[in-house]
């Protein structure tokens, strides 16, 4: 395990008040309980006081298996801290800044008396500070920028006209939040936190209260916090790949209500006829629209398979046979049909989430894995599950590559190359069979977000787990003193896309390989072989005569620990923590693979 | 309530709040006594006490507790 434990306390929907009373016996337990963390340095710069809300970010970035280190500015420093040399920030090398600024850092409002264009230079001026801010950040630190938009007005001057009125503050605020999101478009790397959501969804009334800003400087209420730092904690943890891959989904009363194979499949109900149907289909719709995102769907149900396909091929079923990847209805219990789907997949039962209207087997699948998303509903009423699935932030979309949507036919793809390996008996056979073509090139700029999701997302077939920004693998791209290889892998099934990476930094005559992975989805297919091979010729050309190879254990990458010797390197390192050091002489290395076609 | 069984309640948020089992709360506790007890340490407490009692506390009063038997003062009146 990466780390030990989800704590029930911080998944939503958690006890906002529980969580500000008891953060700190709740970070000792986390730190108690929970295995190893990925370190990552964090800098909030605040319009207002930050205390709490770094303090409760800290907790649910544990509960992801971060552990952060804070720089916080002093109060309503930002813009400071930001646009000017700031000697501490420097040294600090954030990895993330996080704006936590609101509606109580705006300068001017327009007045009543003011003509239009003095309103669009008030609103230029506000917008023109921001932009100076992520502008100066962006150069300075290079490193994902999180900003918060601005939260409605608690007041409204002009009750319902402050809407459209150029005067009105709701208005105002309107418009600059647009500015915000232009910027946010035309920015890889620069995520807004939708505080205006957040706090509508919370209440307005009840968010803005003014007495935790006269008091404590807090521009939004202190029992909110919580809600706010798990929306940051989202983010955060999404950039570093940490989103889930997937649904596992009961079928009876969770996306039809009765049971199938009691009722029978003309009497389940879904569709348009009546309330609790109509309920059904919203949350079926709801999960189909995350195919889009690349978020696979799969059924772990304890029905007859037969009565489970009779249902989905029920015309009022939004949901259809092939809108799966894995169909697990059978008698065995739900975790071990859970396990076998992520097996199926090659993900960690982590990665999934499962929904199941049954609480009793929603705690077997928790229990069983100890950290596996079980989202809960209020009154055992499937109408909320939409709300409880959304909330909890599974799949935050900080980015969306085009490998992303395309994920969902790569998983298919695979249970068809599955079937055909089970007819060969030869396995060198069955490779080339497949007519696999692969691009292995340095890398380029259209891969540059896929690649550095990979870094963040690989744990399993990863040497190093070295996790790096898309603004990292830019720099390395651009830097002489490093070789990258990116490789895409084809067949004649489908398009695998890029699946594997890998980073060497020279030194001397020797390329330190400080980066090498794999998607698990292209195992033993010889990828890796391909990989060395033109890592060879590369490092020829620049007349490398060694590599050097690592292998760091994390809890995750235990298939890897004999990698390198599977391609010859020697070793020549191993120490106390079980990590290696490898070498290989380029001039000894013959080609090993024979069954990709490569393109370089 | 009784004052007793008001500062047994209290003693259990202070408890939580500053996570230090061996607390135990007077009417002449301050600030100064508890280590972690600072001006941001306050809102939590603030805000886990009104929790607590399902009370609220105004700007005034705040700003105004002088020690911790001023609060149960406070609290014991609002109940």
């Amino acid at each position: 395990m990466q780390k030990g434990m989800d704590m029930r306390e911080l998944e939503y929907p958690f006890d906002a008040d529980l969580i500000l009373s008891k953060k700190k016996s709740l970070k000792r337990r986390l730190l108690e309980e929970s295995g190893s963390f990925t370190e990552k340095r964090i800098a909030i710069l605040g319009g207002g006081t930050t205390s709490d809300i770094k303090q409760i970010l800290e907790l649910f970035l544990l509960n992801y298996g971060i552990a952060a280190k804070f720089y916080e500015s002093e109060y309503n420093a930002f813009y400071r801290d930001a646009v000017f040399d700031n000697e501490e920030l420097i040294k600090f090398k954030p990895d993330i800044i996080y704006v936590c600024t609101s509606n109580r850092n705006i300068d001017a409002y327009p007045s009543l008396n003011d003509d239009s264009d003095t309103v669009d230079m008030l609103l230029k001026r506000e917008t023109d500070k921001y932009m100076a801010v992520w502008r100066s950040l962006k150069e300075r630190y290079n490193c994902p920028i999180i900003q918060n938009n601005f939260e409605m007005p608690y007041f409204r001057l002009l009750g319902n006209r402050d809407a459209y009125d150029i005067h009105g503050r709701v208005n105002f605020l309107s418009r600059l939040n647009a500015n915000l999101y232009e910027y946010a478009r035309e920015h890889e790397d620069f995520h807004i936190c939708d505080i205006n959501y957040i706090s509508a969804d919370y209440g307005l009334k009840e968010w803005s209260d003014p007495f935790y800003w006269h008091m404590y400087k807090y521009a939004l209420n202190v029992k909110a916090v919580p809600y706010l730092s798990f929306n940051v904690a989202n983010i955060i943890k999404s950039i570093f790949g940490k989103n889930k891959k997937g649904f596992v989904l009961d079928l009876d009363n969770t996306l039809w209500g009765g049971v199938i194979g009691d009722d029978g499949a003309e009497n389940i109900v879904i569709g348009p006829e009546e309330s609790e149907g109509q309920a059904y289909t919203e949350f079926q719709k709801y999960l189909k629209a995350h195919e889009d995102l690349g978020i696979i769907l799969n059924i772990d149900s304890k029905n007859d398979e037969e009565n489970a396909l009779l249902g989905l091929d029920h015309p009022d079923s939004v949901l259809k046979k092939d809108d799966f990847i894995v169909i697990k209805a059978n008698w065995e219990p739900k975790d071990k049909n859970f396990k076998e789907i992520a097996d199926s997949l090659s993900l960690l039962p982590e990665s999934l989430v499962f929904v199941d209207d049954n609480p009793a087997e929603r705690h077997i699948v928790r229990s069983s894995f100890g950290n596996v998303s079980a989202p809960e509903i209020e009154t055992d009423d499937i109408s909320h599950f939409v709300t409880a699935i959304d909330r909890a932030g599974y799949f935050e979309a900080t980015s969306i590559s085009e490998d992303d949507k395309k994920r969902k036919k790569m998983y298919e793809d695979n249970a068809k190359r599955a079937q055909e390996a089970a007819s060969f008996t030869d396995y060198h056979d069955y490779l080339i069979s497949l007519s696999m073509k692969a691009d292995i090139k340095a890398f380029e700029p259209v891969y540059m977000a896929r690649i550095a999701q990979l870094t963040n997302k690989s744990n399993q077939f990863n040497l190093t787990t070295k996790r790096m920004t898309q603004d990292e693998i830019e720099k390395v791209s651009a830097d002489d003193t490093y070789i990258t290889l990116y490789g895409k892998l084809t067949d004649k099934f489908g398009d695998n896309g890029v699946v594997s990476v890998v980073i060497g930094h020279i030194i001397g005559d020797a390329l330190d390989i400080e980066l090498w992975l794999m998607s698990c989805r292209v195992l033993k297919r010889d990828m890796e072989y391909a990989m060395l091979d033109t890592l060879v010729k590369r490092a020829k050309e620049k007349g490398i005569d060694k590599f050097l190879g690592h292998y760091y254990p994390t809890a995750k990458n235990a298939m890897v620990k004999d990698f390198y010797a599977t391609l010859g390197f020697k070793k020549i390192k191993e120490e106390s923590d079980m990590s290696t050091s490898w070498e290989l002489s380029v001039k000894d290395h013959k080609d090993k693979n024979t069954v990709i076609c490569v393109e370089e | 309530m009784t004052r007793e069984k008001l500062y047994e309640e209290l003693n259990e948020v202070f408890k939580d709040v500053f996570d230090d089992e061996s607390i135990c709360v007077d009417d002449h506790t301050t600030a100064d006594d508890i280590e972690d007890w600072d001006s941001l340490e306050h809102i939590n407490l603030i805000v886990a006490i009104e929790k607590k009692f399902s009370i609220k506390f105004n700007m005034g009063e705040v700003n105004k507790f002088k020690n911790v038997g001023e609060m149960a003062d406070n609290i014991l009146a609002k109940l």
